[in-house]
């Protein structure tokens, strides 16, 4: 009786700590913010919080800027899902192929994920906006070299670039994990039975990737439809509102407009789809991944 | 046959090297350049040497100090982020009833919650600390530590609980034996243990954090207490055309996280796939 008293004690030392900041964070803000999402607010603490029920909500369909901001965050997730996961794969196995400069570039091809989101955008904006133009005057290829971000469509292309040149060498390591995972033996084997290279890759490679597959894209997908630091920095928003991602509407929905109740239900929005996004997707991969 | 497709796929890794390290050279050779010999030419090496855009870069930025703030910031939250995580994960583990698999299955599934949802909500909270309880959560490196620690609790538990099922039981239970205490037992035995995946969830976290903007520039206003992301955003505001010297600035920002990468890199690169496969 004793030493279970004592043990609960101990589990609460233990865990309390954290579970109480967590809690404060986490749990606390995201309740409230179910019920932020059904009142009429402009943010100021003075002014009244008036009950709309699912108004808020139902704003959300008649909201253009939204509507053409979710559009364009689909765009742009689809777009850098296929580039960066592409990317990654070609730099994997390439690295992996046992060539003289592969420890090297597999060093540099990562190096761009530690920098920050922020800090990416803007090396960028520089290169789209003053770069690219110098090279299209010297080469005459002005059609191609122009300042990307003033153009509604390729700000939205320059975008998807900043995110692969930042996401694949990510990528491009979980790769690398799962293709060292695949015994040297049964690449022999297949090459002896005079499978060549395409179908070494989409009969025996691609197969026993799914696990990485999986990981890579749940992670290029969340971190997509989630982008902000480089909307910010790269283009923010503009030109016009043509690359306001979903991230970037929410944030100046509320503390730009002052919207605090309509963004809180942008907000909440937002949350439901990544939820279903990522866990059709892991539940959809997983099916697909082969035993050993 | 086989030397020659050997040799032009290493030539086909060494351009796209070269084309993935385009955008720092741009970057490094145009911080040396003046005005004019940027819009001749960007892309050509610079004519001289002159470090004369980095200091002023430096002190527009105040970068030391911005420097500075980073480090106290990202060291201590994940410090903390490491201490109190462990200890929640092994107890979660080595408590085997309801109530542990209930608050883990809550902090697994809060993982998915996108920053923006909560963003609104916290800074209502944390100003209702402020002005109710007299806490000082906002505008703070405290307060900003402490929000670290809660976004930064739920990823870390959950590594932790996938690496605890690796430690020998039996070891513990000698221990206990012996006479030593759940503090005893965990801080000398489990925890030493714990060192790959503690790590992997120090530079998983050590990324997220010195690299976080969205979450200082909502709670930081004062200008002295300015984490890096937070000073480059306002020196760049303001530079936004003298390229120059805005490019002098941004290499300032890296040259920090390229020498931590080339220290830790096989860290690093183990800690992250690590990290993913969880």
């Amino acid at each position: 009786m004793m030493s279970k008293r004592n043990n609960r004690l101990w589990f609460a030392v233990f865990t309390v700590p954290l579970l109480f900041v967590f809690t404060t964070v986490v749990i606390v803000p995201f309740v409230i913010g179910i019920g932020y999402s059904f009142v009429s607010w402009d943010g100021i603490p003075a002014n009244p919080k008036i009950f709309v029920g699912f108004d808020n909500y139902a704003g959300l369909f008649r909201d253009d800027r939204f509507l053409s901001s979710s559009w364009h965050t689909v765009e742009f997730t689809l777009l850098a899902l296929i580039s960066v996961n592409l990317l990654g794969l070609v730099l994997s196995l390439l690295v992996t192929s046992k060539l003289r400069t592969s420890n090297a570039a597999r060093t540099l091809f990562f190096m761009p994920n530690l920098i920050g989101g922020l800090i990416l955008g803007y090396i960028w904006q520089f290169i789209f906006t003053d770069a690219l133009k110098l090279v299209g005057q010297q080469t005459g290829m002005e059609s191609l070299f122009f300042n990307w971000l003033l153009n509604p469509q390729f700000a939205l292309y320059a975008m998807v670039i900043v995110f692969t040149w930042q996401m694949a060498g990510y990528t491009m390591i979980i790769y690398i994990a799962g293709i060292q995972g695949i015994p040297d033996d049964l690449i022999e084997a297949a090459k002896v039975d005079g499978a060549n290279l395409w179908h070494r890759l989409t009969r025996i490679i691609f197969p026993l990737l799914m696990p990485a597959f999986t990981i890579c894209l749940f992670l290029t997908l969340s971190g997509a439809f989630k982008i902000y630091d480089v909307n910010l920095s790269l283009t923010n928003g503009g030109p016009g509102n043509a690359t306001e991602l979903f991230a970037m509407n929410i944030f100046n929905e509320i503390f730009g407009y002052g919207h605090y109740g309509l963004g809180q239900a942008k907000a909440i929005v937002f949350f439901l789809i990544v939820a279903v996004l990522t866990l059709t997707q892991v539940v959809i991969t997983k099916r697909r991944e082969v035993q050993m | 046959m086989k030397t020659t497709s050997k040799w032009l796929l290493e030539i086909l890794l060494v351009l796209l090297a070269l084309l993935f390290m385009s955008p720092i050279y741009l970057m490094l050779v145009n911080s040396f350049k003046n005005r004019a010999e940027l819009y001749e030419n960007a892309l050509a090496l610079p004519s001289s040497f002159s470090f004369q855009y980095y200091t002023r870069a430096m002190e527009k930025m105040s970068y030391w100090t911005a420097f500075g703030n980073s480090l106290f910031v990202t060291v201590i939250s994940v410090v903390i982020v490491v201490l109190l995580a462990s200890m929640t994960a092994w107890m979660l583990v080595r408590t085997d009833n309801r109530l542990s698999k209930i608050i883990f299955m809550i902090l697994v599934s809060t993982m998915l919650i996108p920053f923006q949802t909560l963003m609104m909500p916290l800074m209502q909270v944390m100003d209702w600390v402020r002005t109710s309880l007299h806490i000082p959560m906002l505008n703070t490196h405290g307060g900003l530590i402490y929000m670290n620690v809660g976004f930064h609790a739920s990823m870390a538990v959950f590594l932790y609980h996938g690496f605890m099922k690796s430690v020998p039981i039996a070891l513990e239970e000698a221990a206990t034996l012996d006479g030593c205490g759940k503090f005893g037992v965990f801080w000398r035995i489990v925890f030493p243990m714990l060192t790959t995946i503690t790590i992997t969830v120090a530079i998983l976290d050590v990324i997220a954090i010195w690299n976080d903007y969205l979450l200082p520039s909502l709670t930081l206003s004062d200008k002295g207490l300015r984490t890096i992301p937070l000073s480059t955003f306002y020196f760049f505001g303001e530079f936004t055309i003298v390229w120059n010297l805005a490019m002098a600035g941004l290499v300032l920002t890296i040259v920090p996280v390229v020498i931590f990468y080339f220290f830790a890199q096989k860290y690093i690169v183990k800690g992250i796939a690590a990290g993913a496969v969880k």
